[in-house]
């Protein structure tokens, strides 16, 4: 039939190729199961913020006018829990590095499809325990369940949010388990190991500390739930057990999990930093390699959480001198980001606007952690609020700015929308700002020597506690903008085109959104990563 | 699904013999390459996740070898013994089941695995006899724990917390096996394999000896710790 105008058919794309809700709950499709992560991940964002939101409200004044200190205990461990478990670990690997990893390295899916459809409703499941302990009253232990505190006295349902954690680790193994094996195998014809993009590099190191770390972490948890549910005795005196033991296995991984949150935020920084300087990253080798090189030495400082645990001085004074090793390869990364801006032409869009962000507060971050791991000085400021400053800089300065930097990335490529570009520059510059106002009169409050997880404090601190809470509203607004934006282009966006933003990737060179398979042509890798000359060559041509 | 049929069509799809090729893999080598190195990865995580509990009961044994040498003397080592030999035949029955996997053979893989099973049952019931022993003579760990005659029971009692465990652990990845074994007898049998194509009895096997090596090194650090120098009987 003929028409005056003839609606213009949209193409085959990803989210088009089949309708209905059973199409989404029984996919295969990497970028489909990306997208289930996203939403199941930012609704625990917004169970995590809005625990935040609690803390900051209940710290702005030093005595405890909102709630009773133990409504406190459970209100920042499942704000701890609910952060690090279900939204720091997956965020990357799992919604940005599900989607795009195959479409980096030129394949159709990865490895194991159902295995990753599986790890979203592993993932799911956990989720489902952890918001029946937040319904049915909360934990009070905080999120590192240190025994015997956690296995005899501790009223909260331990063994539940053990549970979930437990089942949300076998989702991430699941994860990094499908990543190593689609990087093996999965390559495209030509694309050796030293043309893959530097974020592959990194959520292959990330997969590493996945598989190694988190089956540790899974039998600890094991044992503290068959202590508390069974009384089978592993950690508390009574029992004959040591509770330290706990605390070097529950480090053992948990450390490591810093990276596992950390290194997949660098491999996005990597991306962005060379895109907006068009301009090949500055020692790419030396970013590989010390993605790895974290990697491994990340494995072996876990006993710097353990300065003040009765932990022989000796062992201390080795975890120590690791804690600062394992800086040399993250410093690397910090100068060779900055020396890919060197006389690159930087384009201050709000992806690059965020990970220049990110390099800022990593660095503070970092540093503070060497404070950290300086013996002396972590007898002052263990438990602290110096310690919650530090790895807020580095947890939500860097992992939670890298993955925005990342979401503002690569919107375009998985909605093949554009957002407003003005409005994202705001929201970029708000959550700068906020979170320094946030997390940086801790490190004053932590110094002069407050105590993390109290409700009530001396009324000197109270000036500074007020600040920190007044800029974690500024942060709220810089993290609510983008939610509304973002939702907002996916209707009335601008069409974004295959490569808006003139980078180098694979990932670019399909159609924005893409088809269900990926490519239309499997590509032939013929030139190294990150090759803008090639890149004008096309587009001219 | 409509995008496997679509691949269907490209002509990578169905040599005869191959099973099925997924439609995001290139070649047959491709798949049971990642398949292969999938369940290799597999293993590692299995390999750290015993050795947390490998790495407890080190730690303890160092601290209190006395109480560990007295507790482990109630294990009954002459079942023990018998599980050990029958895991070992088991885990020959199913490299024999591979082997007949590859050459074809489809009746005699199903008896194979059907041994593997019944030895792999034969293992679990000694286990549940040996739990139940233990449980009367109130050897399991908590209010109502007792060891008679042992030296130090606060810490025996740790030893037998670490022996529920690390067995305990070890039998639900048997129970396991069992089950995915029922599915491989079920499929063996109505010819899903070929000599060509039998990734899946392959990687099982993989598991299987996998568990089985837990198991032998279980053995010596739970049952044989303090049996030097006396009489066996």
């Amino acid at each position: 039939m003929i028409t005056a105008t003839p609606p213009v058919k949209e193409k085959q794309n990803y989210l088009n190729a089949e309708h209905g809700l059973k199409s989404w709950l029984l996919t295969q499709d990497h970028k489909r199961i990306a997208i289930l992560y996203l939403i199941a991940v930012s609704v625990f964002f917004v169970v995590g913020g809005l625990m935040a939101v609690l803390i900051r409200l209940e710290l702005a004044t030093p005595v405890g006018d909102l709630m009773d200190s133990n409504t406190y205990n459970k209100v920042f461990t499942m704000h701890g829990v609910v952060m690090i478990f279900f939204f720091l670990i997956p965020s990357i690997p799992a919604i940005l590095g599900n989607f795009l990893l195959p479409l980096m390295i030129g394949a159709k899916d990865l490895a194991f499809p159902r295995i990753n459809l599986l790890s979203w409703y592993v993932y799911m499941l956990g989720g489902v325990f952890g918001v029946v302990v937040l319904l049915s009253g909360g934990v009070d232990t905080g999120w590192t369940f240190y025994t015997p505190f956690s296995t005899t006295y501790s009223n909260g349902y331990v063994v539940m949010t053990a549970l979930a954690a437990f089942i949300n680790g076998f989702s991430s193994i699941l994860t990094g388990l499908n990543f190593i094996v689609t990087v093996h195998r999965m390559r495209a014809p030509g694309l050796t190991w030293f043309r893959l993009p530097l974020f592959v590099w990194a959520h292959y190191a990330t997969s590493v500390i996945m598989i190694l770390g988190t089956p540790v972490v899974a039998v600890t948890l094991f044992l503290l739930m068959l202590e508390r549910g069974l009384h089978i005795g592993f950690f508390d005196p009574a029992y004959g057990g040591d509770p330290v033991l706990f605390q070097h296995l529950f480090w053992f991984y948990s450390h490591p999990a810093v990276y596992i949150m950390i290194l997949p935020s660098m491999g996005v920084i990597s991306e962005v930093i060379s895109t907006f300087s068009s301009k090949k990253p500055f020692g790419y080798t030396f970013i590989a390699f010390s993605s790895v090189a974290i990697a491994v030495f990340g494995f072996l400082v876990w006993g710097h959480h353990l300065f003040v645990s009765s932990q022989s001085a000796y062992a201390g004074m080795v975890f120590s001198i690791l804690s600062y090793i394992v800086a040399i390869p993250s410093a690397i990364k910090v100068f060779n980001w900055s020396s890919t801006m060197y006389k690159g032409s930087v384009r201050l869009e709000a992806p690059m606007v965020y990970a220049l962000g990110f390099i800022g507060l990593f660095t503070v971050g970092g540093l503070t952690g060497l404070f950290l791991s300086a013996m002396g000085l972590d007898v002052h400021l263990t438990d602290t609020y110096f310690v919650v400053a530090h790895f807020h800089y580095v947890m939500v300065g860097g992992a939670i700015m890298g993955y925005q930097a990342g979401i503002h990335f690569w919107w375009p490529k998985m909605t093949g929308r554009m957002y407003p570009k003005a409005a994202a520059l705001v929201a970029s510059i708000l959550t700068f700002v906020g979170f320094n106002f946030t997390f940086f009169p801790q490190f004053l409050l932590g110094y002069m020597g407050m105590p993390r997880r109290y409700h009530v404090y001396p009324p000197e601190f109270q000036v500074l506690n007020v600040m920190s809470s007044v800029g974690a509203s500024v942060l709220g607004l810089g993290y609510l903008i983008p939610a509304i934006y973002l939702i907002w282009s996916l209707k009335y966006g601008a069409v974004a085109g295959p490569n808006p933003w003139g980078a180098t990737g694979l990932e670019w060179q399909t159609s924005s959104p893409p088809p269900t398979e990926n490519f239309e042509v499997t590509p032939v890798v013929t030139t190294e990563a990150y090759d803008y000359s090639a890149l004008e060559v096309t587009q001219v041509g | 699904m409509a995008s496997d049929s679509a691949v269907a069509s490209h002509g990578t799809h169905a040599h005869p013999g191959y099973g099925e090729l997924r439609h995001h893999f290139e070649n047959h080598e491709q798949q049971k390459d990642a398949s292969t190195i999938g369940m290799w990865v597999f293993l590692l995580t299995e390999l750290m996740f015993f050795g947390g509990l490998f790495l407890a009961y080190f730690v303890y044994r160092q601290w209190y070898p006395a109480a560990f040498a007295s507790a482990s003397n109630k294990t009954d080592l002459w079942l023990g013994a018998f599980n050990t030999t029958v895991l070992i035949c088991s885990s020959l029955t199913m490299a024999m089941a591979v082997h007949a996997a590859s050459t074809g053979k489809r009746i005699l893989l199903v008896g194979f695995l059907i041994a593997t099973l019944l030895l792999g049952g034969a293992f679990l019931g000694v286990k549940a006899y040996e739990y139940h022993d233990k449980w009367v003579h109130h050897e399991f760990p908590g209010e109502h724990f007792e060891c008679e005659g042992c030296a130090d029971e606060v810490h025996s009692q740790l030893f037998f917390s670490l022996y529920f465990g690390m067995t305990g652990l070890h039998a639900s990845h048997m129970i396991i096996g069992f089950g995915i074994l029922l599915v491989l007898i079920w499929q063996a049998w109505h010819g899903k394999f070929t000599e060509k194509w039998y990734t899946p009895i392959e990687l099982f096997g993989l598991y299987w000896h996998f568990v089985d090596i837990v198991w032998i090194f279980l053995f010596p650090l739970l049952y044989l710790i303090d049996r030097s120098g006396r009489s066996l009987l």
